[in-house]
């Protein structure tokens, strides 16, 4: 199985020649071939688990590379094989380079998730930071994101050092078998935090991802949402969960928890504001990876306090996110893709009115946006519920640090679903419901072609996963025993999820089947009703005029903007939290124009990067003075950094 | 085998009772605060005559409303009638008992909510749009206080389970809780933001600047507004059962114990169920309409209570 890995990992190597050559066809067929086989490969390896280690012949100077394909790889692997299927169906001609970057980008996930030692998997994550960069066409987004990624593989770097102290190797055999213990785990905890947070967009580290994922083309873009800030959260589950070993302190789930439930938070009242539609996606990102984050950090305080099973919960919970935000913002970005190739506009104030023009495109993604806002019976549901009782079990810890850490993110991450279900409501109602908004977008035709099961699969997979998470589970059920043992029962069954405890169960099958026969009696009664069929006639809206001839979809300003549907959650949540402004120009009455509103916020972590940047320049400009010493000043300078390099010298050496 | 005929039977009485009664209710509520008001009121069927008069009359649709008009009312009065079926009312134990998660709950509530906002955006209408942001905006602090008191009724219960969590607090052994009081304040407020009741949205209103949930069915005509309407009322019905049944326990008969117990269980609910819609009626009546802006504050209030709540069970269980 191995050796399949590796020639497809080989073949995606290859797949740069076509590119190079500009074989956009060629490119597709082959990225969208070996994405599906890896897919196939990671099931196969997750029904049954492969334990041995591949020893590539080539690496750095002092070891092999080493490949592995253990559940945990092989969860993610699915998780990539299935994004990276539907997004390369999009690939389209674009420049060479980016061509070029394309397959490398998904080499590059695909081995940092395969790695078994800390050289490759630093070599993957950085070759995906570098290849994602390279494809990114805004200048200022790019800077952002490479200074990001450059500051997250930094800190993973240093972690993996830290981690090899002890170890004396890079091999993971040899860092399990030799866990950092004591201020050394501390820190190598923070530096993974710090790098594997900064690439997955864990707040405070998320400035770039609301920036940089739209910047790039669709299929892309769904590929850096959906996967590869899932990666930095394989490398934090890699060097946290496993290498650092069972017996750290539970408590090292509380900034994970904390920070999740913060991400969560801001990243959907965010979506919330945002005009973009792809920067409304990217929002979402951040919302889920919080959750995500959520999930690991109560796993970490549940296997600290010996539950299992709550643990066994939280893990699900996470991973069944994984796979399910995977799906659906994979589904959702690659849509925005086909609306901006049709109506040429990614803004919510552009579009409008598609769903009588895209159908096929317009129901696939309501599946994808009810799933994101978290809407039984679909897949956001299933794993966040595994989340919030896994949320509603910590008191059972009986610590009060953690069961009021755990009270705060309740209320986070409960505000942060309700956010996220309006923020979904707004992106697709806006775009898809009411009237078009330009003239293009009323001659936008449905998706076609390859875009068509790009879209379709995933919302058919989000359907699936949502009647029947226990497939999810079952599949996941490896992972779980490789983390805590082979006996802690998983939450998944035939007919939905239970919670473990006192039969707190969520029984999706019966309850999908139940909502459709209801829905499907009602619409039986009413077609049998005395009424017959409907009629049409021009919208009623409290009775504003019919507009003229001239305007087939009416006037544009009595529709919702996004700004305008963004602003009763701006008033009450953007002012205070994101220092929103807002200011309404109503026009004295009598006047036809219309009244016009302006907003606009700010994310306080921009604060801190300002700070820093006056950091800088302050030591810039202090280094430029020592620059232009006198010789008097420059002498006088290095006699005294002699005399206190004796001085620690002598405090070091004394017996 | 008893047993399981009399769980489906009183599940299925249950359904029907809940179907007849949803309009009655809110037909109570109109004839109390009529006559608070010194009018005499309609009847209390009168809710029941609309619906059934707009089920006799014709959809018209606006211009350019896609299937998500015609499709939504049946998916959100199929949600919130499934809710309604899953909260134990005269009995519990009945046949959905094991589904009727209260987490599911706020799912059920969350879909028809999302299908009723869809529909408001469906005409591209500007009332339309603004009442679907708001009814987003108030949902959005309601839910940390929903979620809050569920983690209450979770630690004094021991489950999310509805079913298994009345029948807990019924049979004692929990005793009266400041917690469970300050949680019932909590989530009392949260009820009358949900339904659209007075101090977050007027439900006579007919000044479209200050609507919430009328404006959202604006457009809706003819069979789609008789469903709205059951849905709005069922809804009502689900809240008040989930606060009867949570908060006030005593008498809900197991749906095993037969049709004896049964009938005192349903004299006692809908005494229950009659009590809240008095109550409400005469707090609304009481009480005037905040400014849209100031819900957060008056939620705000009720996710204090409820955070006071989760801590003194902190407290208290840290104590035993």
């Amino acid at each position: 199985m191995l050796t399949m890995l590796c020639l497809l990992l080989a073949g995606l190597a290859m797949l740069t020649l076509p590119a190079l050559l500009g074989w956009v066809g060629v490119l597709r067929l082959g990225c969208v071939g070996a994405m599906a086989a890896m897919a196939a490969l990671a099931v196969l390896a997750l029904l049954w688990p492969v334990t041995e280690v591949l020893a590539l012949p080539f690496g750095p100077p002092w070891a092999a590379a080493l490949l592995a394909l253990d559940p945990l790889s092989a969860w993610f692997l699915l998780l990539l094989g299935l994004a990276g299927c539907f997004a390369s169906l999009l690939v389209g001609p674009a420049p060479r380079h980016e061509l070029v970057a394309y397959p490398l980008f998904l080499l590059g996930m695909a081995v940092c998730i395969t790695a078994a030692d800390g050289f490759t998997l630093l070599l993957g994550f950085e070759a995906m930071s570098l290849a994602s960069w390279a494809m990114l066409h805004e200048r200022r987004a790019a800077r952002l994101y490479l200074i990001f990624a450059v500051f997250g593989g930094a800190c993973l770097m240093g972690a993996l050092g830290l981690l090899s102290a002890g170890a004396g190797s890079l091999g993971f055999a040899a860092l399990r078998a030799a866990p950092p213990e004591g201020a050394l785990a501390l820190a190598v905890l923070a530096m993974v935090l710090l790098g594997a947070g900064a690439k997955a967009g864990l707040a405070p580290l998320h400035l770039w991802l609301p920036l940089a994922h739209p910047a790039a083309p669709a299929h892309v873009s769904a590929l850096m949402s959906a996967v590869m800030v899932k990666v930095a959260l394989y490398v934090l589950l890699r060097l946290v969960f496993d290498l650092c070993g069972g017996a750290q302190p539970s408590w090292w789930g509380v900034p994970l928890l904390l920070a999740g439930a913060g991400s969560a938070m801001l990243g959907a009242l965010r979506a919330n504001l945002e005009t973009d539609t792809k920067a409304i996606l990217a929002c979402s990102t951040i919302e889920n990876v919080g959750l995500i984050a959520v999930g690991l950090g109560l796993a970490l305080m549940f296997r600290g306090a010996d539950m299992a099973v709550p643990a066994a919960l939280a893990m699900s919970g996470a991973l069944l996110h994984v796979m399910n935000h995977g799906l659906f913002k994979c589904l959702l970005f690659l849509g925005v893709g086909v609306v901006l190739e049709q109506a040429a506009s990614r803004r919510v104030d552009g579009l409008g009115g598609l769903l009588g023009r895209m159908p096929v495109l317009g129901w696939a993604m309501l599946v994808g946006a009810l799933s994101a806002a978290a809407i039984p019976p679909l897949s956001g549901f299933a794993s966040e519920w595994l989340l919030l009782q896994a949320l509603l079990g910590v008191w059972r810890t009986g610590d009060a640090l953690f069961q009021f850490a755990a009270l705060v993110a309740l209320a986070l991450v409960a505000m942060a679903v309700a956010l996220g279900a309006a923020a979904m409501l707004r992106f697709w109602g806006l775009v898809f419901l009411g009237r078009p908004r330009s003239p293009r977008v009323a001659g936008a035709t449905d998706v076609q072609g390859a875009g068509r099961p790009a879209v379709l699969l995933p919302a058919a997979l989000c359907l699936l996963l949502g009647i029947f998470p226990g497939l999810a589970l079952g599949l996941m059920q490896p992972v779980l025993a490789q983390w805590l043992g082979p006996a802690v029962p998983g939450p998944g069954g035939v007919f939905g999820l239970s919670a473990g405890d006192a039969g707190a169960r969520y029984l999706v099958l019966p309850a999908a089947l139940l909502l459709g026969l209801l829905a499907l009696a009602l619409w039986r009664a009413g077609m049998f009703s005395a009424g017959g069929s409907a009629a049409r006639a021009p919208a009623w809206d409290c009775g504003y005029i019919a507009p003229p001839p001239h305007m087939p979809f009416g006037f544009p300003d009595t529709q919702p903007s996004g700004a305008g549907f963004a602003q009763p959650i701006a008033r009450m949540l953007g002012a205070p939290l994101l220092a929103g402004t807002d200011v309404v120009t109503v026009p004295p009455p009598g006047s036809p124009v219309p009244a016009r509103r302006r907003a606009g916020t700010t994310d306080p972590t921009w604060a801190a990067l300002a700070a820093l940047r006056q950091a800088r320049h302050g030591l810039s400009g202090f280094l430029d003075r020592l620059r232009t010493l006198s010789i008097r000043h420059s002498l006088g300078l290095m006699f005294a950094t002699l005399v206190l390099l004796l001085a620690v010298l002598a405090v070091l050496e004394r017996p | 085998m008893i047993a399981g005929i009399f769980s489906l039977l009183a599940q299925l009485l249950h359904a029907g009772l809940v179907l007849a009664l949803a309009p009655v209710l809110i037909g109570f509520v109109r004839f109390i605060k009529a006559r608070l008001m010194g009018r005499r009121g309609p009847p209390l069927l009168q809710p029941w005559r609309d619906i059934l008069k707009l089920l006799r009359k014709r959809p018209v649709l606006a211009e350019g409303a896609t299937a998500i008009t015609q499709a939504t009312p049946y998916i959100a009065c199929a949600a919130t009638f499934l809710a309604a079926c899953l909260v134990p009312g005269f009995a519990q134990g009945m046949v959905l008992a094991p589904m009727a998660d209260l987490l599911l709950l706020a799912g059920l509530l969350a879909l028809a909510r999302l299908a009723l906002a869809l529909a408001g955006m469906d005409a591209g209408t500007a009332f339309g749009g603004m009442g679907a942001a708001r009814e987003m905006s108030l949902s959005t602090f309601a839910e940390p206080v929903l979620l809050l008191c569920i983690l209450v009724l979770a630690m004094v219960a021991g489950t999310t389970n509805l079913d298994t969590m009345v029948a807990t607090l019924r049979d004692g052994g929990v005793g009266l809780r400041v917690s469970l009081a300050l949680a019932a304040v909590a989530l009392l407020a949260v009820a009358l933001v949900e339904n659209a009741r007075m101090p977050a949205d007027n439900p006579a209103t007919h000044l479209e600047l200050t609507m919430v949930h009328e404006a959202m069915i604006l457009e809706a005509s003819g069979r789609h507004l008789a469903l709205w309407e059951m849905q709005a009322a069922l809804k009502l019905l689900v809240w008040m059962a989930l606060l009867s049944a949570v908060f006030f326990p005593w008498g809900v008969a197991p749906a095993a114990a037969g049709p004896g117990a049964w009938a005192l269980g349903l004299g006692l609910w809908s005494g229950k169920l009659f009590g809240l819609a008095f109550a409400l009626a005469v707090f609304e009546s009481a009480i005037a309409k905040l400014r849209i802006f100031r819900v957060p504050e008056f939620l705000g209030v009720a996710l204090l209570l409820a955070a006071l709540a989760v801590a003194l069970l902190f407290v208290s269980t840290g104590l035993a």
